[in-house]
Formats: structure tokens, C-alpha cells, sequence
């Protein structure tokens, strides 16, 4: 079976600059696939030369088995919704959206068609002759996947669509562009360098970095199984320490003087090492005295009040090293005050070490 | 408001008004009232239309006043079909290194007093003008050509002058113009053809209108290049209001004229800005 | 077609030779111009007999060399006293106008907005004769009341220096208002605070923020005055400027001291563009 989008070790340099170093990944058909990276790390070159607008230095670049090296962008059957949206300004949203439909040679009644379909999916009905400017920042979204959407291509590429909205739309539009992608059943890449958007969006996630892939996988797997210390500190939050690997290989020591026993995610660490420790992986108030548990006492510093997100920061033993904490959801520790010591243990899978 | 700020205000106030009244309003109000007062038989000025009658009267002068207007529409018209090529290539195809190197190139000429360019193509152009010696040189012409003092040459000639007023205004509206307008509409199945027109022009169209109102009116008014390459026939309406002023000694005519000209080129500019829904302060600045 | 999107070989060629053909066209007079300055020749043309300096220096019964010709250097110095004059007045007046507009608010203000920039759609042609008409109405009724003869009410020096002042002045209040429009008002607001008058803040901290816009509006209406044409054309008296006596010599035949001067005129007008240009690009 072919693969909606096949890549085979893409490069592209910028003189001596490698802004992409060498990827490999294909996307199912009708999934939604992310790109998580921080900026600079060469996820929008990649998009662009999926999309056409940049050349590769080397590789391939497959489209249900199609080559797409040498095929000028509109020839793909690839669309593209930019990062500033491009709606253009001097067509409202029914011209907006027909623009690539007239390209096409539709006849009148057909544009008109699919010009209403496509709105009432994405729940615009009747704005056929609004003005662009006189959108709001979702709806504008919305017209500008739409105008691609509405080409059916094989995939949809989009560059941070949600970069330029405030916090409350980007959440609802997260869960809207889900949906959209479900509805339409089109295979999305989305780039983006916002964890959550990829996190609560994607079915798959790629994370990049200095113009590698450091990991594909599932959102959940991702989170719960990073496979470099990049991923780890990267996707959602974590507790590092500085620490050196014991001979066992089965504990560490830490700046801090602490004993871990750990996790090893990487075999070939030989004595200084990273531990990672999610927030949520620390329990308060536990029972000593279990196998696989390590255990100190925390000293509690600040609450950091967030609703159902709520977290602690927090002294380890008697050191200076401050960690955070997530406090579970159920009021059982709402008793808890600044400056009060509290027993904590954290299970040994949930102590990764990376390199 | 308080005492103080009261007469810093006046202190800026002040001058300006008075620039503005006595400078532009007054002389407009005299050129107008001058315009409409005639010598009559027995040698008084009386108020009269007799010297706009004179105009509609008279066929060299609205044919020269006609003929100035259409040179004038043309003269923009092909300043922008010249200057949109350099404008886009300078600002969205050549590599960002050489754009400043040529954005500079492009301006150099035109703070060079107006003059001396048109001489430049004076010597360049005529009958003992270098591009004949060439021409002769080369064997190409038997014998030398007057390539001056023709309307072709004059219109070129005005092209060149104005071409700044439109390079400048299109370069910064297609700098304005972000490149995925372009991109989206390739995306999305556009040929050049249609993203030119359809994307564009579009686009770019306050750059275009506010670039064509300054050509425009410059050539109206231009009397420079008219004058020295144009040719027997090539008379413009500037060069009549000149005349009536220091060769006739008609200064009441010569203010009609001159009403008639400016009543032309606002006329003209606010069709412009009417078509194009903008107005006069943001085409301008 | 732009950087981004793949290109077709012809429509780079097409494009690079089109550059090529339009700056030709655009610098061919001008080389040309300057050229022929030093051919050793009786007339701005070619074949060349080889370089000379005689139009620059000569002092023969033939050859006059620009620097020997006292007609055309009095008109050189007529034309820099012209613009360093207006330069002045319109710099002042332009400022002024900026802070009006950028800073008070006052009745009719947009309509005075307007007002100040009709200079620019005014032809220069038409402000020459509506000057010359007022100025001529003026002085006839201040001779016949007064019997006063008032200079600068007649064709003069001072008048070429008002006519172009009343539309340079449009240009500088252009350029200082871009420049004012960008200024951080609390910068005056915390002087204003901290007890300076309205007037030592403008000196202290208004008008240093302005200086390379001054700089740069001062240059440019020193050069549009030292080339204008078609307003000075109608209010000249005795004293001539260079645009106007270049245009009687040009009109009326013409030798390579024209290409000496316009050599001269590039050459200065190049390094002042260059120095412009440096004080625009420290200003960003």
C-alpha cells in the first residue's frame, strides 16, 4: 500500500547551513501528523519543501508513490495554509474560496456548489460575501483551511496556523481542527513548536530538532516514553537533575547527593547523566518500605494555584534543588502550607535517565 | 488646555496659516479672480468670461489643452508598464543581496537637476547626436536622422523623468506584499497570468494610484521636456500659459489658462482617488 | 516567478535582460553627459579627439572653461544663495507644520492637513503665475497708496526664494512628520514631569530625536531648490539661477560647457545623495 506522504533522507542546506539534516517518516492515509520543534529547528524548511517552495539538496519526497522532487507546487496534490493565513484582501470569503476552484475550470454552478458545502462544514454558512477583514481571528482560520479543503487535495500542510490567536481561541481551535481533520478525513501535517497543539491534535507526533527527527510516535508515547533527553525536556514538563551513574548501572548519585535508583533509557551512558522525573510521577504522603520506590522528603516552598492543574514547587531532602510537583486533583491536600515537610517517593520507571 | 500650551500652539499655528493663506490660498484666489476680468473696448477691466471664451474659442488652444491631457494619461500609463517590471524584480525575484545596490542605482539619476537629463538626451538624440554618429559609424544610416523634436521623443523623454515618482511608491507597496499571497495563490492553482492580475495589481493598487497622481501631475505640468525635445508640433498647454504671460503680455488669459490647468489635474486626481477609494493625504504620504 | 516558486530559464533571462536594456536607458544620458565633458571638441558630440580639461579650466577666445565663465559661476552662486535660503525658511515652516499636525489638535485640522499638501498636486507652473499675479497686485496697490516699492513684490531674487519655499516646505513637512509620527510621546511626557517647558522639551529632546530627518529634509529641499525650474521660470528678476541660465544656453545651442557644468552638477549631487543616504541608514 502506498503511503499518503513517503520521505526518504531530505536534506537541505542553506550554504553551510544544514537546516535539515537527513529525515525519514511517511504519513498514513487520513491521519494528522505533527511536527513539534523549536523555532530554528528546520520544521517550516521541511514543510516548505513538501509544499514546493523550496528546492531539497538531496532526497525523495513521495506522494502516494508519486516523486514530487522536480514538481512545481501547484502541480501537488499538496495544499498549503500559511502561517499569516494569505487570505487575500481584496476578495471576500465566497472569491476567497472559489480562487482555486476557477483555476481549475469549474463550471459557475459547480463553484458555487462546493463554495456552500465547504462553508456549512466548517460551519460559515452564508458568509460567502462577507469581507476577509471582517472575520474574526477563527473564522479567518476556518475560510483559509476551507479555500484549501475545498481543492480535496491528498494532504493538508499548515504552517502554525494558530500562532497569531490568544490563548482561548487557539484551545478552541485545537479541538476544532481535530474534528475538521475527522469530518474531511484528510491527511493534515501540522508544524508547530506548541506541545499541546501537537500533543491534543496529532495521532502521530515527529520532534524535531537541529534538523533531525528525535522521535516519531503517538502523543502518548511520546510523553510517556520520550527516547532522548530532548523529548523528554521538551514535550510537557519535567524535573531534571544533574547526577553520575553509580556501578550498579541501576542507581545514580546526584549533585544534590541524593540516591536514585533509575531507569536507564540509554545503554551507552557511562557516568554523567540526566534524570528526568515528570511532575506527576511524584507521590505525596506514601508508606515507606517498597522494592522499586525512591523516597525523600519534600519541603514545601510555593503553590503554584492553576485550578486542576495545580503544582508545588518544592525542596528535595535538605538540598537547594527545587523540583515541581503536581497535586492530585481530589482536595486530599489542600491542608498542605508553605514550609511544611512532606514524605514523597517516585517509582523507578518513572526516573528515566538519558544521556 | 492651559495658558501655556495655549501659546506654544499659536507659536506653531502662526507661521503655518500664513504660509497657507498668503502662499497658496491668496495667489489661487487672484489667479482665479484674474482669470475673469477682461479689458474691454474702452480699456477698462471689467468681470467677463470673455477669456475662457477665448479658450472654447480659439481651436489651438483646447486642441493643445486636450492633446496635453491624453499625452498625460499616456505618459503614466507606460511609466508603469516600464517601472512595474524593475519593481518586482528588485523586490520579490532578485536575491536580497543586490536589492539595496539596486534600489540605489535606481534613484541615482533622478537627483540630477531635470535639465541636465533632458540635455543628456539631447546630445544623445539629434541629428549631430552621438547615437546618429553611431548609427553612421556602424553603416546602419547612409546619413545622420533628426531623432529630436518629435513626439516620440518627447514622450520618452517625459517617461524618463517621471519614472522615480512610480518606481518609488511601487516599490514600497510590493515590499509590503507578503510572498505567500503569491505562494497561496500558486498553491491553489493560479497561472502568472492570473496572480499578476488577480493578485498582484490588486494588492498593489494604492502604490500604483498614488505613483500615477505624482506622474501625472508632474507631466501635466512639466514645460522642461516639452519644450526642448518636443518637437514644432509638440506644443504644451504649460508652454501657452508661458507664452501669454512673458511673449503676449496676456496675464488675464494667462490666468485662465493657467485656472483651466489646475482645474484639469484636480480633476483628474480626484476621479483617481474616487475610482480607487482613497484619499488625497494617504496617496501622498 | 518570485524567489520561492520555481522559474522557468526564459523568464530569468527575459527578466536579467530587461534589467540590463532599463538601466541602460537609464544612465545612457548621463554617462554620455559626462563623457563628452572632456572630449576635446567645439561640440557636445562625438568622434573623440581626445581628453581635454578646456572646459573646465581654458580661458581662450574659443573655449571659455566653466571655471573662467563668470555668467554661469554667478548663476551657480545665485542658485546655492537661492537654496540655502529656502532650505532655511522651509525647514523651519516644515517642522513647525509637523508639530502642528502630529501634535496639536485644533478646528478644522484635517482640512488645514489638506491644505498643506496641495503644494504637491499644484503644477509648478500654476504656483509661478498665481505668485507673480498676487505679488504683482500687491505691489502695484503698495506703490499707489503708499508709494512705497516694495523689492520682493516685483520678479526678484526674494520672490524666486518665496515661491519655492511655499512648496518646498510641503516636502520637509512631510518628511519630519514620518519621523514625529514614530516618536514615544512619554519621552516628552517624563520631561514634562520632571519640570522642563514646553519648549526646552522640544529643544532637549523633541528636535535631537529629529535631526537625521532634519538633516535629510534639509538636503532634499536644498537640492529641489537648487534645480527648480517651472515656479522660478515666472518670478525671476535680473538675478538668474543656474536651472534657467543652463536652459536659455541649452535652448539656444549649446557647447560641451554644459556637459562641464552638468559633469560638476552629477558629481556633487552623487556624494550628497551617498551622504544622505548614510544619515537615512543611521537613522533606522
Amino acid at each position: 500500500m502506498n503511503h499518503s506522504l513517503e520521505i526518504k533522507e531530505l536534506k537541505k542546506s542553506f550554504q553551510d547551513f544544514k537546516a535539515v539534516d537527513g529525515v525519514d517518516f511517511y504519513v498514513e492515509e487520513g491521519k494528522f501528523f505533527s511536527i513539534l520543534g523549536p523555532s530554528g529547528c528546520g520544521k517550516t524548511t521541511l514543510l516548505r519543501m513538501i509544499a514546493g517552495f523550496l528546492e531539497p539538496t538531496s532526497g525523495s519526497i513521495k506522494i502516494r508513490g508519486d516523486e514530487m522532487i522536480g514538481i512545481s507546487p501547484n502541480k501537488r496534490p499538496v495544499n498549503l495554509v500559511f502561517q499569516n493565513l494569505a487570505l487575500f484582501p481584496m476578495m471576500d470569503v465566497g472569491e476567497n474560496i472559489a480562487f482555486g476552484l476557477k483555476r481549475q475550470n469549474c463550471s459557475k454552478s459547480e463553484i458555487e456548489e462546493k463554495v456552500k458545502n465547504i462553508l456549512e462544514k466548517v460551519h460559515l454558512g452564508g458568509y460567502e460575501r462577507k469581507n476577509v477583514s471582517d472575520l474574526s481571528g477563527g473564522q479567518k482560520q476556518r475560510v483559509a483551511i476551507a479555500r484549501s479543503l475545498v481543492l480535496e487535495p491528498s494532504i493538508l500542510l499548515l504552517d502554525e496556523p494558530l500562532g497569531a490567536l490568544d490563548l482561548k481561541l487557539r484551545e478552541q481551535m485545537k479541538i476544532e481542527l481535530k474534528k475538521l481533520q475527522h469530518e474531511f478525513g484528510t491527511t493534515f501535517i501540522y508544524i508547530t513548536h506548541d506541545q499541546s497543539e501537537a500533543l491534543v491534535m496529532s495521532d502521530k507526533v515527529a520532534v524535531m530538532n537541529n534538523g533531525k527527527f528525535e522521535q516519531i510516535d503517538t502523543p502518548e508515547n511520546l510523553y510517556a516514553n520520550p527516547k532522548t533527553s530532548f523529548v523528554a525536556s521538551f514535550v510537557g514538563e519535567t524535573n531534571i537533575f544533574e547526577a553520575r551513574l553509580n556501578e550498579d548501572r541501576k542507581s545514580v548519585l546526584t549533585k544534590e547527593g541524593m540516591n536514585f535508583k533509575v531507569f536507564l533509557v540509554d545503554e551507552k551512558i557511562q557516568t554523567f547523566c540526566k534524570l528526568f522525573i515528570r511532575p506527576e510521577a511524584v507521590v505525596l504522603l506514601v508508606d515507606d518500605g517498597m522494592e522499586d520506590m525512591n523516597y525523600f522528603d519534600l519541603t514545601i516552598k510555593t503553590i503554584l494555584f492553576d485550578g486542576s492543574n495545580t503544582k508545588v514547587l518544592a525542596n528535595v531532602d535538605k538540598s537547594d534543588h527545587e523540583i515541581m510537583v503536581s497535586l492530585p486533583q481530589n482536595r486530599r491536600f489542600a491542608h498542605i502550607k508553605e514550609g511544611e515537610v512532606v514524605r514523597a517517593g517516585v517509582h523507578v520507571s518513572d526516573c528515566k535517565c538519558y544521556e | 488646555m492651559n495658558k501655556h500650551t495655549k501659546f506654544g500652539f499659536y507659536i506653531f499655528f502662526i507661521p503655518v496659516f500664513l504660509w497657507l493663506f498668503l502662499l497658496i490660498v491668496l495667489p489661487h484666489i487672484e489667479l482665479l479672480f484674474m482669470s475673469l476680468k477682461y479689458e474691454n473696448d474702452m480699456g477698462e477691466m471689467v468681470w467677463s468670461l470673455q477669456n475662457y471664451k477665448e479658450f472654447f474659442s480659439e481651436e489651438i488652444y483646447w486642441l493643445t489643452f486636450l492633446r496635453v491631457a491624453l499625452y498625460a494619461i499616456l505618459v503614466t500609463f507606460l511609466t508603469f508598464v516600464v517601472t512595474f517590471p524593475i519593481a518586482f524584480y528588485i523586490t520579490k525575484v532578485v536575491s536580497p543581496k543586490y536589492k539595496g545596490f539596486l534600489i540605489i542605482l535606481l534613484l541615482m539619476p533622478f537627483w540630477v537637476s531635470e535639465l541636465v537629463r533632458v540635455y543628456g538626451w539631447m546630445i544623445l538624440l539629434r541629428e549631430s547626436g552621438v547615437i546618429n554618429y553611431f548609427l553612421v559609424s556602424l553603416h546602419i544610416l547612409d546619413k545622420p536622422i533628426e531623432m529630436l523634436y518629435n513626439d516620440v521623443s518627447m514622450i520618452m523623454g517625459l517617461v524618463y523623468t517621471s519614472m522615480l515618482f512610480m518606481v518609488v511608491p511601487l516599490i514600497s507597496s510590493l515590499d509590503g506584499m507578503d510572498d505567500s499571497y503569491i505562494e497561496a495563490a500558486h498553491d491553489l492553482g493560479a497561472s502568472k497570468f492570473i496572480i499578476f492580475f488577480k493578485i498582484v495589481i490588486p494588492y498593489t493598487a494604492p502604490g500604483i494610484v498614488s505613483g500615477s497622481i505624482v506622474v501625472f501631475m508632474l507631466t501635466l505640468g512639466n514645460y522642461l521636456t516639452p519644450n526642448l525635445m518636443g518637437g514644432k508640433n509638440s506644443l504644451w498647454f504649460t508652454e501657452q500659459i508661458y507664452n501669454q504671460f512673458i511673449a503676449s503680455f496676456n496675464w488675464n488669459q494667462g490666468a485662465a489658462f493657467g485656472f483651466l490647468l489646475l482645474l484639469l489635474s484636480s480633476l483628474i486626481i480626484w476621479i483617481g482617488l474616487k475610482l480607487t477609494k482613497q484619499n488625497l493625504a494617504k496617496a501622498l504620504s | 516567478m518570485i524567489r520561492s516558486l520555481p522559474k522557468s530559464k526564459g523568464y530569468d533571462i527575459s527578466f536579467i535582460i530587461y534589467m540590463v536594456l532599463f538601466y541602460t536607458f537609464l544612465f545612457a544620458p548621463l554617462v554620455v553627459t559626462c563623457v563628452l565633458a572632456f572630449n576635446d571638441s567645439e561640440f557636445p558630440t562625438l568622434p573623440w579627439n581626445g581628453f581635454s580639461l578646456d572646459w573646465f579650466f581654458s580661458n581662450t577666445n574659443d573655449r571659455v572653461g566653466i571655471f573662467n565663465d563668470s555668467s554661469n559661476l554667478t548663476s551657480i552662486w545665485i542658485s546655492i544663495k537661492t537654496a540655502f535660503f529656502v532650505s532655511i525658511f522651509s525647514l523651519t515652516l516644515g517642522t513647525m507644520g509637523a508639530f502642528l499636525f502630529e501634535q496639536e489638535n485644533f478646528k478644522f485640522k484635517q482640512g488645514f492637513y489638506f491644505l498643506a499638501l496641495t503644494p504637491l498636486v499644484i503644477p509648478g507652473v500654476i504656483l509661478g503665475i498665481s505668485l507673480l499675479l498676487s505679488t504683482n497686485t500687491a505691489g502695484t496697490y503698495m506703490e499707489n497708496t503708499f508709494g512705497i516699492d516694495v523689492e520682493f513684490f516685483r520678479p526678484s531674487f526674494w520672490l524666486v526664494v518665496i515661491g519655492q519655499f511655499a512648496f518646498i516646505s510641503t516636502f520637509v513637512l512631510l518628511v519630519v512628520s514620518a519621523r514625529l509620527k514614530k516618536f514615544d510621546k512619554s519621552l516628552e511626557e517624563a520631561a514634562l514631569n520632571l519640570g522642563a517647558t514646553r519648549f526646552e522639551v522640544i529643544r532637549l529632546i523633541t528636535l535631537p530625536y529629529l535631526k537625521p530627518a532634519l538633516i535629510g529634509a534639509g538636503a532634499v529641499a536644498f537640492l529641489m531648490s537648487f534645480e527648480n525650474f517651472n515656479t522660478t521660470l515666472f518670478l525671476i528678476g535680473s538675478d538668474t539661477t543656474l536651472p534657467i541660465n543652463l536652459y536659455l544656453q541649452v535652448r539656444d545651442g549649446s557647447t560641451p560647457i554644459i556637459n562641464a557644468i552638468s559633469f560638476l552638477l552629477i558629481v556633487s549631487t552623487s556624494l550628497m545623495a551617498i551622504i544622505n543616504l548614510i544619515f537615512t541608514k543611521k537613522e533606522q
